[in-house]
Protein backbone atom coordinates (compact mmCIF):
# COMPACT_ATOMS: atom_id res chain seq x y z
CA UNK A 1 0.00 0.00 0.00
CA UNK A 2 1.46 3.36 -1.00
CA UNK A 3 1.69 6.22 1.46
CA UNK A 4 -1.16 8.26 0.01
CA UNK A 5 -3.66 5.36 0.11
CA UNK A 6 -2.58 4.47 3.65
CA UNK A 7 -2.98 8.07 4.80
CA UNK A 8 -6.39 8.31 3.13
CA UNK A 9 -7.53 5.12 4.88
CA UNK A 10 -6.14 6.35 8.18
CA UNK A 11 -7.92 9.70 7.96
CA UNK A 12 -11.18 7.96 7.04
CA UNK A 13 -10.90 5.84 10.17
CA UNK A 14 -10.32 8.87 12.37
CA UNK A 15 -13.09 10.85 10.70
CA UNK A 16 -15.65 8.02 10.51
CA UNK A 17 -15.30 7.12 14.21
CA UNK A 18 -16.21 10.69 15.12
CA UNK A 19 -18.92 11.16 12.52
CA UNK A 20 -20.75 7.94 13.37
CA UNK A 21 -20.46 8.31 17.15
CA UNK A 22 -21.35 11.99 16.90
CA UNK A 23 -24.46 11.15 14.92
CA UNK A 24 -25.44 8.49 17.45
CA UNK A 25 -25.12 11.00 20.28
CA UNK A 26 -27.21 13.53 18.36
CA UNK A 27 -30.09 11.02 18.49
CA UNK A 28 -30.37 11.87 22.21
CA UNK A 29 -31.12 15.50 21.42
CA UNK A 30 -34.52 16.24 22.95
CA UNK A 31 -34.58 12.84 24.71
CA UNK A 32 -31.90 13.28 27.41
CA UNK A 33 -32.77 12.08 30.93
CA UNK A 34 -32.29 15.60 32.35
CA UNK A 35 -31.90 18.93 30.59
CA UNK A 36 -28.19 19.32 31.44
CA UNK A 37 -27.40 15.91 29.96
CA UNK A 38 -29.43 16.59 26.85
CA UNK A 39 -27.33 19.73 26.34
CA UNK A 40 -24.08 17.95 27.21
CA UNK A 41 -24.58 15.16 24.68
CA UNK A 42 -25.58 17.65 21.98
CA UNK A 43 -22.38 19.60 22.68
CA UNK A 44 -20.18 16.51 22.59
CA UNK A 45 -21.92 15.42 19.40
CA UNK A 46 -21.17 18.81 17.85
CA UNK A 47 -17.49 18.56 18.82
CA UNK A 48 -17.23 15.08 17.30
CA UNK A 49 -18.98 16.00 14.06
CA UNK A 50 -16.78 19.13 13.90
CA UNK A 51 -13.65 17.01 14.28
CA UNK A 52 -14.99 14.60 11.65
CA UNK A 53 -15.56 17.48 9.23
CA UNK A 54 -11.92 18.56 9.49
CA UNK A 55 -10.60 15.01 9.22
CA UNK A 56 -12.78 14.01 6.26
CA UNK A 57 -11.93 17.25 4.47
CA UNK A 58 -8.26 16.38 4.85
CA UNK A 59 -9.02 12.80 3.74
CA UNK A 60 -10.68 14.11 0.57
CA UNK A 61 -7.72 16.38 -0.20
CA UNK A 62 -5.34 13.48 0.39
CA UNK A 63 -7.29 11.23 -1.95
CA UNK A 64 -7.20 13.92 -4.64
CA UNK A 65 -10.34 12.80 -6.49
CA UNK A 66 -12.40 15.89 -5.76
CA UNK A 67 -14.41 14.44 -2.88
CA UNK A 68 -15.00 16.89 -0.03
CA UNK A 69 -16.14 16.13 3.51
CA UNK A 70 -19.82 16.14 2.52
CA UNK A 71 -19.27 13.73 -0.37
CA UNK A 72 -17.44 11.37 1.97
CA UNK A 73 -20.08 11.62 4.69
CA UNK A 74 -23.22 11.37 2.56
CA UNK A 75 -22.29 9.39 -0.52
CA UNK A 76 -20.47 6.37 0.85
CA UNK A 77 -22.31 3.17 1.76
CA UNK A 78 -21.78 1.26 4.99
CA UNK A 79 -19.19 -1.06 3.46
CA UNK A 80 -17.03 1.99 2.68
CA UNK A 81 -17.17 3.28 6.25
CA UNK A 82 -14.08 2.64 8.35
CA UNK A 83 -15.34 3.35 11.87
CA UNK A 84 -15.05 1.03 14.84
CA UNK A 85 -18.14 -1.08 15.39
CA UNK A 86 -18.19 0.36 18.92
CA UNK A 87 -19.10 3.77 17.47
CA UNK A 88 -22.15 2.57 15.53
CA UNK A 89 -23.93 0.57 18.26
CA UNK A 90 -27.40 1.85 19.11
CA UNK A 91 -27.72 4.11 22.13
CA UNK A 92 -29.50 1.65 24.45
CA UNK A 93 -30.21 3.07 27.89
CA UNK A 94 -28.25 5.95 29.38
CA UNK A 95 -25.78 3.63 31.13
CA UNK A 96 -25.03 2.04 27.75
CA UNK A 97 -24.55 5.36 25.95
CA UNK A 98 -22.27 6.64 28.72
CA UNK A 99 -20.19 3.45 28.85
CA UNK A 100 -19.76 3.38 25.05
CA UNK A 101 -18.72 7.02 25.18
CA UNK A 102 -16.32 6.46 28.06
CA UNK A 103 -14.49 3.58 26.34
CA UNK A 104 -14.14 5.71 23.20
CA UNK A 105 -13.25 8.99 24.95
CA UNK A 106 -10.33 7.49 26.85
CA UNK A 107 -8.97 6.02 23.60
CA UNK A 108 -9.53 9.31 21.76
CA UNK A 109 -7.83 11.28 24.53
CA UNK A 110 -4.61 9.25 24.32
CA UNK A 111 -4.72 9.02 20.53
CA UNK A 112 -5.15 12.77 19.96
CA UNK A 113 -2.55 13.51 22.62
CA UNK A 114 0.00 11.58 20.52
CA UNK A 115 -1.30 12.88 17.18
CA UNK A 116 -0.53 16.42 18.34
CA UNK A 117 3.09 15.63 17.54
CA UNK A 118 2.35 13.89 14.23
CA UNK A 119 4.81 14.50 11.40
CA UNK A 120 1.77 15.53 9.31
CA UNK A 121 1.36 19.16 10.35
CA UNK A 122 -2.30 19.59 9.37
CA UNK A 123 -3.29 16.42 11.20
CA UNK A 124 -1.27 17.59 14.21
CA UNK A 125 -3.19 20.90 14.21
CA UNK A 126 -6.59 19.19 14.03
CA UNK A 127 -5.54 16.81 16.83
CA UNK A 128 -4.32 19.65 19.07
CA UNK A 129 -7.72 21.34 18.81
CA UNK A 130 -9.66 18.10 19.28
CA UNK A 131 -7.54 17.10 22.25
CA UNK A 132 -8.69 20.14 24.20
CA UNK A 133 -12.32 19.19 23.50
CA UNK A 134 -11.86 15.53 24.40
CA UNK A 135 -10.48 16.44 27.83
CA UNK A 136 -13.95 17.75 28.62
CA UNK A 137 -15.57 14.66 27.09
CA UNK A 138 -13.55 12.21 29.21
CA UNK A 139 -14.38 14.12 32.35
CA UNK A 140 -18.06 14.00 31.48
CA UNK A 141 -18.26 10.30 30.63
CA UNK A 142 -15.93 9.08 33.39
CA UNK A 143 -17.79 11.01 36.06
CA UNK A 144 -21.11 9.56 34.88
CA UNK A 145 -19.66 6.02 34.87
CA UNK A 146 -18.70 6.62 38.51
CA UNK A 147 -22.10 8.07 39.44
CA UNK A 148 -24.14 5.36 37.72
CA UNK A 149 -21.90 2.43 38.71
CA UNK A 150 -21.73 3.55 42.34
CA UNK A 151 -25.33 4.80 42.32
CA UNK A 152 -28.49 2.80 42.92
CA UNK A 153 -28.81 -0.95 42.62
CA UNK A 154 -30.61 -0.43 39.30
CA UNK A 155 -28.02 1.93 37.82
CA UNK A 156 -25.22 -0.38 39.00
CA UNK A 157 -26.73 -3.41 37.27
CA UNK A 158 -27.37 -1.46 34.06
CA UNK A 159 -23.80 -0.11 34.05
CA UNK A 160 -22.29 -3.55 34.57
CA UNK A 161 -24.48 -5.01 31.81
CA UNK A 162 -23.39 -2.22 29.48
CA UNK A 163 -19.72 -2.77 30.25
CA UNK A 164 -20.02 -6.55 29.79
CA UNK A 165 -21.84 -6.16 26.48
CA UNK A 166 -19.53 -3.44 25.09
CA UNK A 167 -16.27 -5.07 26.11
CA UNK A 168 -16.09 -7.35 23.07
CA UNK A 169 -16.27 -4.27 20.84
CA UNK A 170 -13.36 -2.56 22.60
CA UNK A 171 -10.77 -5.07 21.40
CA UNK A 172 -10.95 -3.73 17.85
CA UNK A 173 -9.52 -0.38 18.93
CA UNK A 174 -6.06 -1.80 19.51
CA UNK A 175 -5.47 -4.16 16.61
CA UNK A 176 -2.92 -2.43 14.35
CA UNK A 177 -2.93 -3.50 10.70
CA UNK A 178 -0.83 -2.52 7.67
CA UNK A 179 -2.36 0.98 7.57
CA UNK A 180 -1.51 1.69 11.20
CA UNK A 181 1.98 0.28 10.79
CA UNK A 182 2.61 2.42 7.72
CA UNK A 183 1.45 5.51 9.64
CA UNK A 184 3.60 4.65 12.65
CA UNK A 185 6.63 4.04 10.45
CA UNK A 186 6.23 7.50 8.92
CA UNK A 187 5.71 9.22 12.24
CA UNK A 188 2.18 10.21 11.24
CA UNK A 189 0.21 8.10 13.71
CA UNK A 190 1.12 6.59 17.08
CA UNK A 191 1.64 2.92 17.86
CA UNK A 192 -1.76 1.65 19.02
CA UNK A 193 -0.12 -0.97 21.19
CA UNK A 194 1.64 1.78 23.13
CA UNK A 195 -1.69 3.50 23.80
CA UNK A 196 -3.43 0.34 24.99
CA UNK A 197 -1.83 0.17 28.47
CA UNK A 198 -2.62 3.86 29.06
CA UNK A 199 -6.24 3.24 28.04
CA UNK A 200 -6.48 0.21 30.31
CA UNK A 201 -5.04 2.12 33.25
CA UNK A 202 -7.71 4.84 33.09
CA UNK A 203 -10.55 2.42 32.28
CA UNK A 204 -9.60 0.16 35.19
CA UNK A 205 -9.30 3.10 37.56
CA UNK A 206 -12.74 4.46 36.72
CA UNK A 207 -14.45 1.06 36.56
CA UNK A 208 -13.04 0.11 39.97
CA UNK A 209 -14.01 3.45 41.47
CA UNK A 210 -17.51 2.90 40.07
CA UNK A 211 -17.63 -0.40 42.04
CA UNK A 212 -17.97 -2.27 38.73
CA UNK A 213 -16.09 -5.39 37.66
CA UNK A 214 -13.68 -5.39 34.71
CA UNK A 215 -14.85 -7.98 32.18
CA UNK A 216 -12.52 -10.73 31.03
CA UNK A 217 -11.37 -10.72 27.39
CA UNK A 218 -13.46 -13.30 25.56
CA UNK A 219 -14.27 -13.42 21.87
CA UNK A 220 -13.58 -9.92 20.58
CA UNK A 221 -15.46 -8.80 17.50
CA UNK A 222 -14.07 -6.44 14.89
CA UNK A 223 -13.83 -5.62 11.23
CA UNK A 224 -15.11 -2.05 11.17
CA UNK A 225 -11.74 -0.80 9.92
CA UNK A 226 -12.20 -3.03 6.85
CA UNK A 227 -15.81 -2.03 6.23
CA UNK A 228 -17.44 -4.97 8.06
CA UNK A 229 -20.13 -3.55 10.27
CA UNK A 230 -23.01 -4.56 12.49
CA UNK A 231 -26.52 -4.49 11.08
CA UNK A 232 -27.05 -1.17 12.86
CA UNK A 233 -24.81 1.04 10.73
CA UNK A 234 -26.87 0.79 7.55
CA UNK A 235 -30.03 1.94 9.31
CA UNK A 236 -28.20 4.86 10.86
CA UNK A 237 -26.65 5.92 7.55
CA UNK A 238 -30.02 5.68 5.79
CA UNK A 239 -31.37 8.30 8.16
CA UNK A 240 -28.22 10.42 8.13
CA UNK A 241 -27.83 10.43 4.36
CA UNK A 242 -31.37 10.57 3.02
CA UNK A 243 -31.67 14.35 2.61
CA UNK A 244 -28.32 14.70 0.85
CA UNK A 245 -29.06 11.75 -1.43
CA UNK A 246 -32.62 12.86 -2.25
CA UNK A 247 -31.43 16.35 -3.12
CA UNK A 248 -27.81 16.03 -4.27
CA UNK A 249 -25.99 19.34 -4.43
CA UNK A 250 -28.76 21.19 -2.61
CA UNK A 251 -27.68 24.33 -0.75
CA UNK A 252 -29.45 26.43 1.81
CA UNK B 1 -2.15 51.90 -8.50
CA UNK B 2 -3.76 52.34 -5.12
CA UNK B 3 -1.43 51.82 -2.17
CA UNK B 4 -2.10 48.81 0.04
CA UNK B 5 -4.03 49.61 3.22
CA UNK B 6 -2.19 49.09 6.49
CA UNK B 7 -2.81 45.97 8.55
CA UNK B 8 -3.95 48.19 11.43
CA UNK B 9 -6.66 49.80 9.32
CA UNK B 10 -7.98 46.39 8.24
CA UNK B 11 -7.96 45.11 11.83
CA UNK B 12 -9.89 48.22 12.80
CA UNK B 13 -12.60 47.31 10.28
CA UNK B 14 -12.57 43.66 11.40
CA UNK B 15 -13.18 44.84 14.97
CA UNK B 16 -16.69 45.76 13.76
CA UNK B 17 -17.45 42.05 13.17
CA UNK B 18 -19.15 40.67 16.26
CA UNK B 19 -19.33 37.04 17.33
CA UNK B 20 -22.96 36.04 16.63
CA UNK B 21 -23.13 34.10 19.90
CA UNK B 22 -21.41 36.84 21.95
CA UNK B 23 -22.77 40.04 20.39
CA UNK B 24 -20.67 42.33 22.65
CA UNK B 25 -17.33 40.78 21.65
CA UNK B 26 -15.65 41.28 18.26
CA UNK B 27 -13.72 38.59 16.43
CA UNK B 28 -10.36 40.35 16.80
CA UNK B 29 -10.46 40.61 20.59
CA UNK B 30 -11.80 37.07 20.85
CA UNK B 31 -8.66 35.84 19.08
CA UNK B 32 -10.48 34.31 16.11
CA UNK B 33 -8.69 36.63 13.64
CA UNK B 34 -5.06 35.52 13.76
CA UNK B 35 -3.48 37.55 10.96
CA UNK B 36 -4.16 39.68 7.93
CA UNK B 37 -2.20 39.36 4.72
CA UNK B 38 -2.40 42.29 2.32
CA UNK B 39 -0.93 41.70 -1.10
CA UNK B 40 -1.47 42.50 -4.77
CA UNK B 41 -3.92 39.61 -4.97
CA UNK B 42 -6.09 41.13 -2.25
CA UNK B 43 -6.73 40.71 1.43
CA UNK B 44 -6.51 37.34 3.13
CA UNK B 45 -7.75 37.06 6.71
CA UNK B 46 -6.48 34.12 8.77
CA UNK B 47 -9.05 32.85 11.21
CA UNK B 48 -9.00 29.98 13.67
CA UNK B 49 -12.14 28.29 15.02
CA UNK B 50 -12.81 28.28 18.75
CA UNK B 51 -14.17 24.71 18.79
CA UNK B 52 -13.96 22.19 15.90
CA UNK B 53 -17.71 22.19 15.43
CA UNK B 54 -18.49 25.81 16.27
CA UNK B 55 -21.58 26.61 14.17
CA UNK B 56 -20.82 30.35 14.34
CA UNK B 57 -17.70 30.04 12.17
CA UNK B 58 -19.52 30.09 8.84
CA UNK B 59 -21.45 33.21 9.85
CA UNK B 60 -18.25 34.84 11.07
CA UNK B 61 -16.45 34.12 7.78
CA UNK B 62 -19.35 35.56 5.81
CA UNK B 63 -19.49 38.65 8.05
CA UNK B 64 -15.75 39.24 7.66
CA UNK B 65 -16.02 39.25 3.86
CA UNK B 66 -19.16 41.42 3.78
CA UNK B 67 -17.84 43.94 6.35
CA UNK B 68 -14.60 44.42 4.41
CA UNK B 69 -16.65 44.78 1.23
CA UNK B 70 -18.80 47.44 2.89
CA UNK B 71 -15.65 49.41 3.79
CA UNK B 72 -14.27 49.39 0.29
CA UNK B 73 -12.32 46.13 0.23
CA UNK B 74 -14.29 43.68 -1.91
CA UNK B 75 -13.22 40.13 -2.64
CA UNK B 76 -11.39 39.41 0.63
CA UNK B 77 -10.57 35.78 1.30
CA UNK B 78 -10.76 33.93 4.60
CA UNK B 79 -8.23 31.22 5.34
CA UNK B 80 -8.81 28.82 8.23
CA UNK B 81 -5.80 27.76 10.27
CA UNK B 82 -5.74 25.25 13.12
CA UNK B 83 -2.36 25.71 14.69
CA UNK B 84 -1.75 26.96 17.31
CA UNK B 85 -5.19 25.96 18.62
CA UNK B 86 -7.41 28.76 19.94
CA UNK B 87 -7.27 29.33 23.67
CA UNK B 88 -9.25 31.55 26.04
CA UNK B 89 -5.88 32.80 27.32
CA UNK B 90 -5.82 35.08 24.25
CA UNK B 91 -8.81 37.02 25.61
CA UNK B 92 -7.65 40.26 27.23
CA UNK B 93 -8.70 41.52 30.67
CA UNK B 94 -10.71 44.32 29.04
CA UNK B 95 -12.69 41.77 27.03
CA UNK B 96 -13.16 39.58 30.10
CA UNK B 97 -14.73 42.56 31.85
CA UNK B 98 -17.14 42.97 28.90
CA UNK B 99 -18.18 39.34 29.27
CA UNK B 100 -18.81 39.86 32.97
CA UNK B 101 -20.87 43.00 32.38
CA UNK B 102 -22.99 41.03 29.91
CA UNK B 103 -23.67 38.39 32.58
CA UNK B 104 -21.14 35.71 31.57
CA UNK B 105 -18.47 34.75 34.10
CA UNK B 106 -15.11 35.13 32.28
CA UNK B 107 -12.65 32.24 31.78
CA UNK B 108 -9.76 31.50 34.10
CA UNK B 109 -6.28 31.00 32.71
CA UNK B 110 -5.81 27.54 31.26
CA UNK B 111 -3.72 25.26 33.36
CA UNK B 112 -2.64 23.00 30.55
CA UNK B 113 -1.24 19.52 31.09
CA UNK B 114 -2.81 18.80 34.39
CA UNK B 115 -2.24 15.87 36.61
CA UNK B 116 -3.14 13.00 34.25
CA UNK B 117 -5.72 10.55 35.58
CA UNK B 118 -6.75 12.65 38.59
CA UNK B 119 -7.76 15.55 36.38
CA UNK B 120 -9.67 13.28 34.01
CA UNK B 121 -11.66 11.09 36.33
CA UNK B 122 -12.04 12.62 39.76
CA UNK B 123 -15.43 13.97 40.72
CA UNK B 124 -13.65 15.85 43.48
CA UNK B 125 -10.99 17.48 41.31
CA UNK B 126 -10.00 21.02 42.24
CA UNK B 127 -12.16 23.60 40.52
CA UNK B 128 -11.48 27.32 40.44
CA UNK B 129 -13.94 29.54 42.27
CA UNK B 130 -16.28 31.14 39.74
CA UNK B 131 -17.83 34.35 41.03
CA UNK B 132 -21.45 35.05 40.11
CA UNK B 133 -21.53 37.75 37.39
CA UNK B 134 -24.82 39.07 38.79
CA UNK B 135 -24.25 39.43 42.56
CA UNK B 136 -20.51 38.71 42.89
CA UNK B 137 -21.00 35.84 45.33
CA UNK B 138 -18.26 33.22 45.40
CA UNK B 139 -20.76 30.68 46.69
CA UNK B 140 -21.51 29.09 43.31
CA UNK B 141 -21.58 25.54 41.99
CA UNK B 142 -21.01 23.90 38.63
CA UNK B 143 -24.11 22.31 37.10
CA UNK B 144 -22.58 21.08 33.86
CA UNK B 145 -19.41 21.66 31.86
CA UNK B 146 -21.60 21.86 28.74
CA UNK B 147 -23.93 24.80 28.21
CA UNK B 148 -25.88 26.87 25.71
CA UNK B 149 -22.93 27.03 23.29
CA UNK B 150 -19.72 25.00 22.93
CA UNK B 151 -17.75 27.67 24.77
CA UNK B 152 -19.92 27.93 27.89
CA UNK B 153 -20.64 25.90 31.04
CA UNK B 154 -23.70 26.10 33.30
CA UNK B 155 -23.19 27.31 36.87
CA UNK B 156 -25.57 28.19 39.65
CA UNK B 157 -25.28 30.98 42.22
CA UNK B 158 -26.28 29.96 45.72
CA UNK B 159 -26.24 33.63 46.73
CA UNK B 160 -28.85 35.05 44.36
CA UNK B 161 -30.29 31.67 43.33
CA UNK B 162 -29.83 32.16 39.59
CA UNK B 163 -28.20 30.02 36.96
CA UNK B 164 -25.46 31.73 34.94
CA UNK B 165 -23.07 31.02 32.07
CA UNK B 166 -19.34 30.55 32.60
CA UNK B 167 -17.06 31.04 29.60
CA UNK B 168 -15.07 27.81 29.75
CA UNK B 169 -11.34 27.94 30.24
CA UNK B 170 -10.09 26.28 27.05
Amino acid sequence: MDERSALFEYLLRLGDDRLVLGHRLSEWCGHGPILEEDIALANISLDLVGQATLLLKLAGETEGKGRNEDALAYFRDGIEYRNLQLAELPNGDYAYTIMRQFLFDVYSYHLLDRLRSSSHSELAGIAAKGFKEVRYHVRHSSEWVARLGDGTEESHVRSQNALDDLWRFAGEIFVPDEVDMEMTARGIGPDLLAIKPQWELVVRDVVTRATLTMPADKYMVGGGRKGRHTEFLGHMLAEMQIVARSHPGAEW
Amino acid sequence: MKAHPSKESILEILAKVMDPELPMIDVVELGIVRDVDIGDAGIVVDVTPTYSGCPAMQVIERDIVSTLDLHGFPGAKVRTIYSPPWTTDWISDTTKRKLEEYGIAPPHLVTDRDGGIAELVSLRRARPTIACPFCGSANTSERSEFGSTACKAIHFCNGCHQPFDYFKSF
